[in-house]
């Protein structure tokens, strides 16, 4: 009996922190870490899986993500179940020094247990890589990192997933995704002057000069003009009639949504076109009226139009299924920042490619031939044409990028 | 030395529309194949943006497209007792380079060869008589025939989408397409293009003259179009820069434009640009194709062995690796003896130019494959008898586009420069349109390519040599199609026709066509043939020579149809047939 007490004793410590080395807990655990998309920070080199060094830019300084490898120096090989939770759900690392929100932990803590468990046992069967990383790239002020700690007082409320009990079982997984796992609102709401997240929830945010558009169902700025089969299509192929995942967005399809189930990504596209997540009185305004046909920059813009764009995406600004976007009532047009719409029609755009769509068809650049008033009319034009309405693209906007462009 | 690499299982040399078909449907069987290709790695989102292709000087003029003749070249003469020399620009022809190949700048034209040309010579001799086909002429059947091909045809068009009407379905003869084509097991991938001005007009008068005009069948596709590997082409715009151009539209299908794309997203392949294959190496005996050696951009040289080596390159390049690597016999036109060079043939280009006051045919709106055709004057759709040769040509109108350096049409008489030069360009440019011809070549013992006994590339190894002449027959058969094909545009009533039948000899400076063909055919017999119907080496069964080398004779047709139906034939023979019996000659 003694024996056994102290086996049982002996093992009790043990099951707390150690993971799991069975099958379904570590596949479950690599779904988990797909639906995180870790690999978009983690990983840089396809062969290296998770050994760190991407670099992130943030408003604040550049932070580069650290080797989450089970390596004993480098990596995560020291740490136990409980330092990794601790990470994903407080933003305290092994030791008790603060990670930056860049870590999107103010997501992760809507984690379940299960899944965060299941995720580190996959870590621990991932190939140790030895790869130092200095992550903290930031300038003074904000490389101390106890500065955190005033900014998780404000911006962190450290709660775990509650499902709506008035919501289906389908919707609440679609809420646990998105906000949770998916970390969505990371780059698509917009954040406060501290880096939190602040404003309208999924009401759209600028990020690495791109513009992460409005995921709200309002349907003149938003998605709401998508239906399910779009928007699961654009997160599982990389596009569909009205847009193909291009800049940050390109990454995400490429490691994460490409390989979610169907069920999930129907979850995803039910939770946010039902607008569930979002208050109605956020996001359901009305739309404008377009500017008038007269307008000199529409008048303009439209020439530019026909001559320059409307070989691919057709003079009715129709486009072409599956490899010329449409343009006519598309959303993505009609929102206030207009960086993702500068940057595609200056720099040209390479969207992901996957399996199902491998074309990858490009949006030429037009740096060298169209000047800023030019990009700032045929942007005009097509934003207030066929069914779109928004404020004109100003000149210095488009100079302002184009500046941007040519320091990257 | 070389440095020896793990082996693989196949290795394709060259990756255009031959190496990438073939690439592809090994991998998807199962195995590991290495894509080896001299040129660049070529995109259509890097390489042909539609903000940077229009330009005429640099690819029309400079031919960026094309291989660097610093790079590769080769002789030309035109009767074994000449000296030959080298071609320093492309001129005749326009050999391509990087993936995709000289499918980058194709114009698009996609036709099937008809059922009696893969056994021409016996077709020939039935109808005629057994001493009908003169000595000058060395036709020969293919060893295969329609019913062997008409599933291969059907699988590239799906692939490139080709747009077209079907003139004749295993379902009966249908309204609008061509009445002469073989019976088709499905329709075209996607519908005919709409045609412009010129080509409407030609196809009016032809009609009212007792011809059945067609719409040229065409891989540039008419509509949003997702083939059988994912990869989504978009509808042709007619922009005008097509031939010599690559297309910014993916509307042209190319390797680039409908394979690669899914290919190089396989994990069982491996693309290796800018490497240059030197030979392909045999074991002692020369039985068995062992792998090919090949230099790098760096100037290393990598052997890479391999089960199964796919020899898809140009026709050129086909031909000139076999020799130098003495694969089967170089052929002596002394003795009409061995096999590789043998049938070397071309095609025989012929226009007529119609010169109007009163038209206006937007010439700068086309296509490389846009455009009106007849086909009552090609191949053996007519009567021979007394008329004292073989072939013909397709007759059509396709409008590739009139780009301003090059197309200046001007009536003869007009000075060559200066402001009554200048006056006739902006006169004519509108309102002149042109009747093509492409005809027939038919192969003769004395057109054949060897090695060059002084010229040599930069890495030492010789340079192919062509000896080539036009034959009597296709100089008579180039004057009667184009008496015919003015018959037509004197009926269109302008002020002025100009006839151009191709005459001879042989002149390798201005462009005629890229549509070089054989000089390691396929057939059924190994002492007139190099590859057996399964593009297989006779004597080496582990090698496969795949394009248009392994045409023995050229009809009035492009090429590049059949060259992707060879593909997938050669393809299907490997992973049906070979795979079950390597090692071994497919029965």
């Amino acid at each position: 009996m003694k024996t056994l007490t102290g086996f049982a004793l002996a093992l009790l410590p043990l099951s707390a922190w150690a993971a799991s080395t069975e099958f379904q807990d570590i596949e479950r655990g690599r779904y988990i870490s797909v639906l995180g998309d870790c690999a978009a920070c983690h990983t840089v080199d396809d062969d290296q899986p998770l050994a760190g060094g991407v670099p992130l830019e943030t408003p604040f300084g550049t932070l580069i993500a650290p080797n989450i490898t089970p390596d004993a120096a480098t990596g995560l090989g020291r740490w136990n179940f409980e330092d990794f939770k601790a990470a994903m759900t407080e933003g305290v690392g092994r030791g008790g020094y603060h990670l930056y929100p860049a870590m999107p932990y103010p997501s992760y803590t809507l984690m379940e247990e299960r899944d965060i468990r299941d995720l580190w046992a996959y870590l621990q069967t991932v190939t140790p890589v030895e790869n130092d990383v200095d992550a903290n790239q930031l300038p003074f002020p904000f490389s101390v990192r106890q500065v955190m700690l005033g900014w998780n007082l404000l911006n962190f409320d450290g709660r775990r997933f509650e499902p709506d009990p008035e919501q289906s079982d389908e919707i609440n997984r679609g809420a646990y995704l998105v906000e949770s796992l998916g970390h969505c609102g990371t780059c698509h709401t917009p954040r406060n002057f501290m880096g939190g997240e602040g404003g309208d929830k999924f009401s759209g945010a600028s990020i690495e000069g791109w513009y992460a558009p409005n995921i709200t169902p309002n349907r003149h700025v938003g998605i709401g003009n998508w239906s399910e089969e779009e928007l699961v299509e654009y997160l599982q192929t990389g596009g569909n009639r009205y847009a193909f995942a291009s800049g940050p967005m390109a990454d995400e399809v490429h490691h994460s949504s490409q390989h979610w189930t169907e069920d999930d990504l129907y979850a995803v596209a039910r939770y946010l076109l039902s607008g569930a997540g979002v208050d109605a009185a956020d996001w359901d305004r009305e739309p404008p009226e377009p500017l008038a046909e007269d307008n000199a920059q529409v008048r303009a813009g439209s020439h530019i139009y026909f001559d320059r764009c409307s070989g691919c995406h057709t003079p009715n600004g129709g486009g072409e299924p599956g490899i010329f976007p449409q343009l006519a009532s598309n959303a993505l047009l009609n929102s206030a920042n207009t960086d993702s719409l500068i940057r595609v029609v200056l720099a040209g755009s390479r969207p992901v490619a996957t399996d199902a769509k491998p074309t990858a068809p490009a949006m030429p650049a037009f740096a060298w031939n169209l000047s800023d008033d030019d990009v700032a009319n045929v942007l005009t034009f097509v934003r207030n044409s066929w069914g779109n309405a928004a404020p004109a693209v100003s000149a210095s906007e488009v100079a302002d990028m184009r500046e941007t462009l040519e320091s990257e | 030395m070389a440095t020896k690499l793990p082996p693989t299982d196949a290795v394709v040399v060259g990756l255009g529309w031959a190496g990438a078909i073939i690439a592809n449907q090994l991998v998807d069987a199962g195995l590991k194949v290495v894509g080896v290709e001299r040129g660049p790695w070529r995109d259509t989102a890097k390489d042909f943006n539609i903000a940077s292709v229009t330009d005429e000087l640099r690819y029309a003029q400079r031919q960026e497209l094309m291989l660097r003749t610093a790079q590769n070249t080769i002789t030309m003469r035109n009767t074994p007792s000449q000296t030959a020399l080298p071609m320093r620009q492309w001129g005749s022809f326009h050999p391509g380079n990087g993936t995709g190949g000289a499918g980058n700048h194709w114009a698009g034209i996609t036709f099937r060869f008809q059922p009696e040309e893969f056994r021409l010579r016996s077709h020939l001799e039935e109808r005629y008589g057994a001493d009908s086909i003169p000595d000058e002429l060395s036709l020969q059947d293919w060893g295969t025939d329609w019913d062997e091909m008409e599933p291969f045809y059907d699988a590239f068009e799906k692939v490139a989408g080709t747009s077209g009407r079907a003139g004749q379905l295993t379902s009966g003869q249908q309204d609008g397409g061509n009445p002469f084509e073989g019976a088709r097991s499905s329709d075209y991938p996607t519908p005919p293009l709409r045609q412009t001005y010129a080509p409407t007009l030609f196809a009016d008068t032809a009609r009212e003259m007792g011809y059945t005009p067609f719409p040229v069948p065409s891989s540039l596709v008419s509509e949003t179009y997702t083939n059988p590997l994912g990869v989504t082409m978009g509808p042709c715009t007619f922009c005008g820069f097509c031939t010599n151009y690559g297309c910014a539209n993916y509307s042209k299908a190319s390797a680039i434009t409908t394979v690669l794309p899914a290919l190089i997203r396989k994990e069982n392949f491996e693309a290796r640009t800018h490497c240059e294959v030197l030979e392909v190496t045999t074991d002692s005996g020369g039985r068995r194709a062992t792998g090919i050696v090949y230099v790098d951009s760096a100037g290393r040289r990598w052997e890479q062995p391999a089960e199964i080596v796919i020899v898809a390159a140009f026709t050129f390049e086909n031909v000139r690796l076999m020799l130098t690597s003495n694969i089967g016999e170089a052929y002596d036109p002394a003795t009409r003896r061995g096999t590789t060079g043998r049938n070397y043939a071309y095609q025989t280009a012929n226009n007529v130019q119609l010169f109007f006051d009163d038209k206006n045919f937007n010439p700068f709106i086309g296509g490389g494959a846009v455009g009106m055709g007849i086909d009552d004057f090609n191949n053996d759709n007519f009567d021979h008898a007394g008329l004292g040769f073989f072939g013909g040509g397709s007759t059509r109108v396709t409008p590739i586009g009139a780009a301003p350096i090059n197309a200046r049409p001007t009536p003869p008489g007009t000075p060559r420069w200066g402001s009554n030069w200048k006056r006739a360009t902006v006169d004519n440019y509108a309102s002149t349109m042109s009747i093509g011809c492409e005809a027939s070549n038919y192969s003769s013992p004395n057109n054949y390519l060897s090695l060059d006994p002084t010229y040599r590339d930069r890495l030492g190894r010789p340079l192919l040599r062509i000896t080539f002449d036009f034959t009597e027959n296709d100089l008579r058969m180039a004057q009667y199609v184009t008496e015919k094909t003015a018959e037509i545009a004197r009926r269109m009533n302008p002020r002025q026709i100009v006839a151009n039948p191709r005459t001879g000899p042989w002149d390798g400076r201005p462009y005629q066509s890229s549509h070089v063909v054989g000089g390691f055919v396929m057939g059924a017999d190994p002492g007139t043939s190099s590859v057996n119907k399964y593009l297989q080496v006779w004597g080496v069964p582990n090698l496969f020579v795949v394009g248009a080398s392994a045409f023995p004779q050229n009809p009035g047709y492009n090429p590049t149809g059949t060259v992707g139906a060879l593909a997938f034939k050669a393809a299907d023979a490997i992973v049906n047939r070979y795979l079950r019996n390597p090692g071994e000659m497919i029965a």
